[in-house]
């Protein structure tokens, strides 16, 4: 396959895989946080751990839209979706996500409420059209990579003139989620964090360019090194990391220079900021609410904005206790040190929110790794 | 002119209730459209049952429901894959498919040329699978009750005596052998859904695989272990299901596994797993190390297995996981599919 079988070459991955341990200092370790789901899916589906030094450890970030919506957002869909006038289009992953009591989007279109999975938002701009006489609300999520596209279906919305179509908008930025993380308490102080430096994100930075991260690099005093998906990418970061770390440096470097620019695609984000607005706080699971980090749509463009048009109440649902998503968001706790990982808790009946999307840190874990820790405890 | 006599008007026509009334309408389009396009014996007697003999070796019996959208994909078409997956459910046991059952569901309305297209197809299958559609039955439901038309299928076939193929039987050291590229069917399916219509070269493998497993089971019978067709769910289903059946896990190796490019990049661009997705026309085989080389050399000498592998084997493990080594030499699991990849495959 074009494009991609270039960045899974074997001969180059063992060659990088060995410039790494030759780069990395075996008296210290080094703690790399990738943010995204995408990196996260890669490492474990390519087994990449295999092939790192022991003591560079790779810790899976909260870059999952579907992992980090908080189960108050889903029931709200639900109630929503059960409208009989309301047509719910959503993207497909977030059919299983699991909201409060045991309920899914998947149990409500059993149940019979009119839900669609749809690929792109143009299909909702379709669906609404063939059916006037019914509501048609998209079920927006998604990083700044998939605002764009959203933005696109309320300027067609407008210009079809469609009456029928409004969004239920639950788009998160990535940069405030970082600086969550590294703010949390539990980190401890900022200038001792335990996270060495950051694997950026691909596809968002190809939205907003590498410049938002200058002030994690500088403030934090962390390097971020932007990053591809494929497996080589990731390879090629990590090299990248370990280098600044060693040299205590801490920039913005971009692997990813195939796609991603210092100021990103402007014209997406003007879309982004012709049609959305800041939201203070929005709630991410595991997260907990972070300031700033949600958009909605302006007032301008209320009459597309779900939650207004059908008067929405906000539901908040507390995430289980002995649910460790969090501190395995911000990296302070692996998947395995969680009790309900694996037992309870499992991609079939996911509990946590790192469970839900085959890109969750737990999942991941679960999906392609677990035979790793059943031999560590085996040898142990 | 009877009514019994009268003939379809196949161009313009299409069912309604009276097609499944018992009546004359009924009568007209078995006799005029199914047994037109099944043409055997057995059925031009008309009996609601039909009688047959049977060789020396033990019975196998299979059956099997068809729901696949859209009805005709490139390949095949739900006629088609109505008469192959029963076939090859038979294959599977090593047995010779013999005769086959078929009902079908139809919903009012449903054009005849459609319905004649599927017949056809079904009974062109089944000659070339060389096996009889004796019986059947006919229901028409109301108009959005079936999406069309839905088949259900059921097999008998014989297997010779001395060959008991069965899922609890692979051992450790068994070698994991595939009969060619993963994914085509479930690509091609795909790729004529509405709301994900691309563009692709890739044709659904649907296939009789009788022929290719008689050649295997001359090849190296008694070290034949046991066959599967990974259907539903993909090669990670199939394996896991025998791994724990087996009471084994797998060990595959990711670079040998045939995976037209095709595919390969349909599911880069869907989030899929080639490992995950459908096929109708392949087959994995377990089998013992010193008959490993014999039966793959049969399967590659047969048109529906020239693209087949040695993928890896069978290992201790009483967590039965199925292993792979990843292109990059790291280490990962081939899991189950959680959830649903995508509804109305097969």
């Amino acid at each position: 396959m074009k494009y991609a079988d270039e960045f899974r070459d074997k001969a180059i991955a063992l060659g990088l895989s060995k410039t790494i341990h030759a780069a990395a200092d075996p008296e210290r370790s080094y703690r790399f946080m990738e943010f995204c789901g995408g990196h996260t899916h890669a490492i474990s589906r390519y087994g990449l751990e295999d092939i790192l030094p022991s003591n560079v450890r790779m810790i899976h970030g909260p870059g999952c839209p579907v992992c980090v919506l908080p189960a108050g957002r889903i029931d709200m869909a639900i109630r929503l979706a059960e409208r009989p006038d309301v047509i719910l289009c959503v993207y497909g992953d977030l059919m299983r996500v699991p909201a409060s009591q045991g309920a899914s989007l998947l149990k409500a279109k059993a149940g019979g409420a009119d839900i669609r999975m749809v690929y792109s938002t143009i299909d909702t701009i379709r669906i609404a059209e063939e059916n006037p006489a019914r509501e048609v609300v998209f079920f927006a999520i998604g990083f700044e990579t998939t605002a764009p596209p959203t933005a696109v279906a309320v300027r067609l919305a407008e210009k079809k003139q469609l009456s029928n179509f409004s969004v239920f908008c639950n788009h998160v930025l990535t940069p405030p989620a970082m600086q969550n993380i590294l703010e949390s308490p539990d980190i401890g102080n900022i200038r001792h964090v335990e996270i060495d430096g950051f694997v950026g994100p691909g596809q968002v930075s190809t939205i907003i360019g590498t410049a938002p991260y200058g002030f994690f690099a500088e403030e934090f005093g962390k390097p971020v090194v932007i990053a591809g998906f494929e497996p080589l990418d990731m390879m090629h970061a990590i090299l990248m990391l370990v280098g600044q770390v060693n040299e205590h440096r801490h920039e913005v470097e971009n692997q990813y220079r195939r796609a991603v620019t210092r100021d990103g695609n402007l014209r997406a984000k003007e879309e982004i900021s012709d049609i959305f607005e800041l939201r203070d706080q929005f709630e991410w699971r595991g997260l907990g609410q972070v300031p700033y980090s949600g958009l909605k749509l302006k007032r301008a463009f209320a009459k597309y904005d779900a939650e207004v048009r059908f008067d929405m109440n906000e539901l908040r649902v507390a995430d289980n206790p002995a649910c460790e998503c969090g501190a395995i968001l911000r990296g302070v706790k692996k998947p395995v040190d969680c009790k309900l990982f694996g037992t309870v808790c499992t991609p079939e009946m996911p509990v946590g929110s790192c469970m839900v999307s085959s890109e969750g840190a737990c999942a991941a874990h679960w999906t392609y790794r677990r035979f790793r820790d059943q031999e560590q405890r085996g040898a142990s | 002119m009877t009514g019994h006599q009268r003939k379809l008007d196949i161009r313009n026509g299409c069912i309604d209730l009276s097609h499944g009334s018992g009546g004359r309408a009924m009568v007209q389009l078995i006799s005029g459209l199914f047994h037109e396009a099944f043409g055997n014996e057995w059925l031009a007697r008309g009996n609601d049952q039909s009688a047959f003999d049977v060789g020396a070796g033990r019975l196998v019996m299979t059956t099997d429901g068809y729901v696949v959208s859209p009805l005709f994909f490139p390949g095949g078409n739900i006629g088609s894959l109505a008469v192959h997956g029963t076939v090859n459910d038979i294959a599977m046991a090593g047995a010779r498919p013999l005769y086959l059952s078929a009902s079908f569901i139809i919903e009012e309305g449903f054009p005849f040329r459609d319905l004649k297209r599927i017949a056809d197809s079904m009974g062109e299958a089944a000659r070339l699978a060389g096996v009889h559609i004796i019986t059947g039955d006919t229901k028409v439901v109301e108009r959005g009750k079936a999406d069309g038309l839905f088949i259900s299928t059921a097999g008998i076939g014989v297997v010779p005596d001395g060959l008991n193929l069965s899922a609890e039987t692979a051992c450790v050291g068994d070698r994991v052998l595939i009969s060619g590229t993963l994914g085509d069917h479930g690509i091609a399916i795909m790729s004529k859904r509405r709301n994900l219509a691309f563009e692709t070269e890739i044709a659904s493998d649907s296939a009789a695989l009788h022929d290719l497993v008689q050649k295997m089971v001359q090849a190296g019978a008694p070290g034949i272990r046991l066959m599967r067709d990974p259907t539903r769910g993909g090669l990670a289903a199939t394996l896991n299901e025998i791994a724990q059946q087996s009471d084994v896990g797998f060990r595959l190796q990711e670079e040998a596994i045939p995976v037209k490019p095709g595919v390969a990049a349909a599911c880069e661009l869907l989030g899929l797993d080639p490992l995950h997705v459908a096929n109708e026309g392949k087959l994995v085989a377990i089998v013992s190390p010193d008959v490993a080389n014999a039966v793959l050399a049969a399967m590659r000498a047969h048109p529906l297995g020239c693209d087949a592998a040695d993928i890896g084997e069978a290992i201790a493990d009483m967590r039965h996981f199925v292993q792979m080594i990843t292109s990059f030499g790291g280490g990962s699991i081939v899991d189950w599919l959680s959830g649903e990849q995508l509804p109305r495959i097969c």
